[in-house]
């Protein structure tokens, strides 16, 4: 395999989430753009100042990315519909730096975001993917809590988890939430609680769901110069990689597609898991945490339980994880839950994350997961971020 | 091992009956290879001819070779339960109603992993056999069950609603003439049938199998004639709301073709007794029996009609007695359809000639009245579709399938000196 070409050059700039709602009447188009004017306006840009669009969203329909360009007034040169769920946003990401490095766009604005209705998430789970509908939702129709019950059940069985082990990573994560006001979640959350939470789908429970709502987030990709020119904070990519459908032979999903590639990244960012200020991992369900954890390089296959048990995930703690509260307790809004991760990130390593900033925090992890097909999540990413000039 | 099914508490009439509920029914064209197989109880899968892969979920192309050469194919059902969940919470209102929900994920030893349902006698890790049912739906569906059998593993709620077990359940049988009666009412009672309705034409005339059923416990002889509108009705009228199971093998039957009769009277007779009567009967049974498919341990679950298996192709013999068999299954086929909403299932069950008197002239082998039984009795406890019975029947079905055309030129043969 040829050796891949930096990110040099590549500014990540104007990240922007707005606030997440638990059920919205306003439509996916309405949130994609609201996302979008609040990136252009942290930017001092204007909608014709995009020639590069690229957009994640499932509540979209009958829409794409085409029918948003007439919507929403843009012409760019470079459109992007990406399909992948969890994994959207670092894949938004390392396309949209391509497109800059090669010339084919100056300033791409990734966006992502749903609505949700009462009855969005019943609708989408219906027409998510012809295995689901075929061999999946025929047997209990328990959406994805059923394939994660499946998974956790076995990855405790193989690795000794225990639902304490996976609290932690809920606990941590509610009281990250807490420094988070546009959390969905209020209130903090003791392992106690989370360990009598009503059964949902066994061994899972309450707290290891997303709670699904409205939402958006944006980031803008362009130029190093085109960033300094107008003054403007960013972040540079130290390393992205993406796989899909990776070890398809394991009989239940253990392990992902970042096994594959997690050695090119620390390379091409030329740094090691300990120069890792921050990790925001895709955290649908905890047990899918800790097989990131795992699958980065944190510790060894099977250790994760013993590494949460070890360390203090929250903001200030050795180990600060999915900084913002992650979707588990700031909502899980569609396709831009494949975003929030690294817009969280992106706002870590400019210094511009607030209540839920890290001190010092100049190197970001963030990793995506994306889009049960079946019986697993298919597409997998991830990427360095680091401080280029910060806020 | 599953707890024994009690039998059901008197309905009480103050409590509205629940609607008909159904598990998801959408489904690829390639996914429907599972639900054909389901009809006739057998567990198949998708082979790729090329390179041998077995598939899973269905593909219209191989996964390892990229092949459009795929076969369903009847596989070892063997493999082991892998992980397991209860699902406690389900969007989907048949699946609410019914929680917890017990489903896993298995590794067959043919290859592929399934997500399937899980018999609650199933243990993690242990060894389990998958079968392929039809659910309340209509469509194939997997389900593992333990190796070994346990005591009363039918009466597991998720096997029994793969099924249309007469266990409990209250059945009509339209015809007291039709020679294989006796043995069908006494193997429908062995499975457990809490009552059996007989229904009889022209009672004023004494018949044999009257003297052998009516005594029994639990079989109440009732006048039906299905040639007669009124007299249907007013049975349906009687019977219509605790009617679980219909079981219709009522015929007229004569030997000949066109040419072999002189009229068309006997041509009447046929299709007013094969196939209107196969309409009466559901019209006046068919839409009650589709509000009560929710109703609990003797909910309505199931059609049988029974067909002459020359309804798939005539044999001139019987010409016109084919004819109207065709038209029969053809209307199960539309009752199929028309009943799908309310999840109550159509079986039909083909058989060869059997020992009436009208058939005495046919060489063997016949099916006997007690193997007719006991297709019925295990067709409704499999929940099949598509019941064949007896040699003559399956081998039938074989040559069908092979090349309808054939069949047709060999079963039209010219006979001696014609």
């Amino acid at each position: 395999m040829g050796k891949r070409q930096s990110y040099e050059g590549v500014a990540v700039t104007a990240p922007v989430s707005v606030p997440y709602q638990r059920y919205s009447i306003e439509t996916a188009h309405w949130w994609i753009a609201s996302a979008l004017r609040g990136s252009l306006q942290a930017a001092g840009l204007r909608p014709a100042d995009i020639d590069g669009f690229s957009v994640a969203s499932f509540t979209l329909f009958p829409d794409t990315a085409v029918g948003l360009t007439q919507h929403l007034g843009l012409c760019p040169r470079w459109l992007e519909n990406i399909p992948m769920g969890g994994a959207s946003g670092v894949i938004a990401l390392r396309r949209a730096a391509r497109a800059v490095q090669a010339g084919d766009a100056d300033i791409v604005a990734c966006v992502a975001g749903d609505t949700n209705h009462i009855d969005s998430f019943r609708n989408l789970l219906s027409s998510f993917s012809r295995f689901a509908q075929d061999a999946s939702y025929p047997y209990g129709f328990g959406g994805p809590n059923a394939n994660f019950a499946l998974l956790t059940d076995r990855y405790m069985q193989e690795y000794g988890a225990t639902r304490e082990d996976f609290g932690m990573i809920c606990v941590a994560q509610r009281d990250n939430a807490l420094r988070n006001p546009n959390a969905l979640m209020k209130k903090p959350l003791t392992l106690e609680q989370y360990l009598e939470a009503r059964p949902i789908a066994d061994p899972i429970a309450l707290f290891d769901c997303v709670m699904p709502c409205a939402g958006s987030e944006c980031f803008l990709v362009m130029s190093v110069e085109e960033a300094q020119r107008r003054n403007l904070p960013y972040a540079v990519i130290g390393g992205t990689i993406e796989r899909h459908n990776a070890h398809a032979q394991d009989p239940v999903q253990l392990r992902g597609g970042w096994t594959l590639d997690v050695e090119e990244l620390y390379a091409m960012a030329d740094c090691t898991p300990d120069d890792i200020d921050l990790l925001q991992t895709y955290d649908d369900y905890p047990v899918i945490s800790m097989m990131q954890i795992e699958d980065l390089g944190f510790c060894d296959k099977g250790g994760a339980p013993d590494f949460v048990r070890n360390r203090d995930l929250t903001i200030t703690g050795d180990f600060p994880h999915n900084t913002s509260g992650g979707q588990l307790s700031a909502g899980q809004a569609g396709a831009a839950g494949g975003f929030i991760g690294l817009v969280e990130a992106l706002r870590q390593v400019l210094g511009s994350a607030g209540g839920t900033q890290v001190a010092d925090a100049t190197t970001a992890m963030v990793s995506g997961f994306g889009m049960i097909n079946y019986d697993r999540g298919i597409c997998t990413s991830a990427a360095i971020v680091k401080t280029g000039s910060p806020a | 091992m599953s707890s024994p099914l009690s039998p059901p508490l008197k309905k009480d009439p103050q409590k509205r009956t629940q609607s008909p509920l159904r598990p998801p029914e959408a489904r690829s064209r390639a996914a429907l290879g599972l639900t054909a197989a389901a009809a006739e109880g057998r567990f198949a899968l998708q082979v790729c001819d090329d390179c041998g892969t077995v598939q899973y979920p269905p593909r219209d192309v191989c996964g390892s070779c990229l092949s459009a050469a795929l076969e369903w194919q009847d596989i070892s059902p063997a493999g082991t339960l892998l992980a397991e969940t209860r699902i406690r919470t389900s969007i989907n209102l048949y699946f609410r109603e019914r929680t917890p929900w017990r489903m896993g994920s298995v590794q067959l030893e043919a290859g592929p992993v399934v997500l399937c349902h899980v018999h609650g006698d199933c243990e993690r890790g242990g060894a389990v056999t998958l079968l392929n049912r039809l659910d309340a739906s209509g469509q194939g569906v997997l389900l593992a069950v333990p190796k070994d059998r346990t005591s009363n593993m039918e009466d597991d709620p998720q096997m029994r609603a793969l099924s249309a077990a007469p266990k409990h359940r209250r059945i009509l049988i339209t015809d007291l003439r039709n020679p294989n009666t006796p043995a069908l009412v006494s193997a429908l009672l062995e499975a457990g049938a809490s009552t059996i309705f007989v229904g009889e034409a022209e009672s004023w005339r004494p018949h044999a199998n009257r003297d052998l059923i009516s005594g029994l416990e639990k079989v109440s002889v009732l006048p039906l004639d299905v040639t007669d509108t009124s007299s249907v009705q007013r049975l349906a009228g009687e019977i219509g709301g605790k009617t679980d199971i219909l079981v219709n093998n009522a015929r007229f039957l004569r030997p000949g073709g066109v040419l072999a009769r002189g009229d068309t009277a006997f041509a009447r007779e046929e299709m007013e007794t094969n196939y209107l009567g196969l309409m009466r009967l559901a019209q006046a049974f068919g839409p009650g029996m589709c509000t009560r498919t929710n109703d609990g341990v003797n909910s309505a679950v199931a059609w049988v009609n029974v067909l002459s298996v020359f309804a798939l192709s005539n044999t001139p013999d019987f010409g016109c007695f084919s004819a109207s068999n065709a038209a029969a299954y053809s209307l199960c086929q539309s009752l199929r359809g028309e009943f799908r909403a309310s999840g109550l299932r159509v079986m039909t069950v083909f058989t060869g000639p059997d020992d009436d008197d009208w058939t005495q002239p046919v060489p063997p082998p016949k099916v006997t009245s007690k193997a007719l039984a006991k297709a019925i009795v295990s067709g409704l406890q499999q929940g099949l579709e598509d019941v064949w019975c007896g040699d003559v029947a399956m081998e039938i079905r074989e040559r069908w399938r092979r090349d309808p055309k054939v069949l047709e030129r060999e079963l039209t043969q010219g006979g001696e000196g014609a």
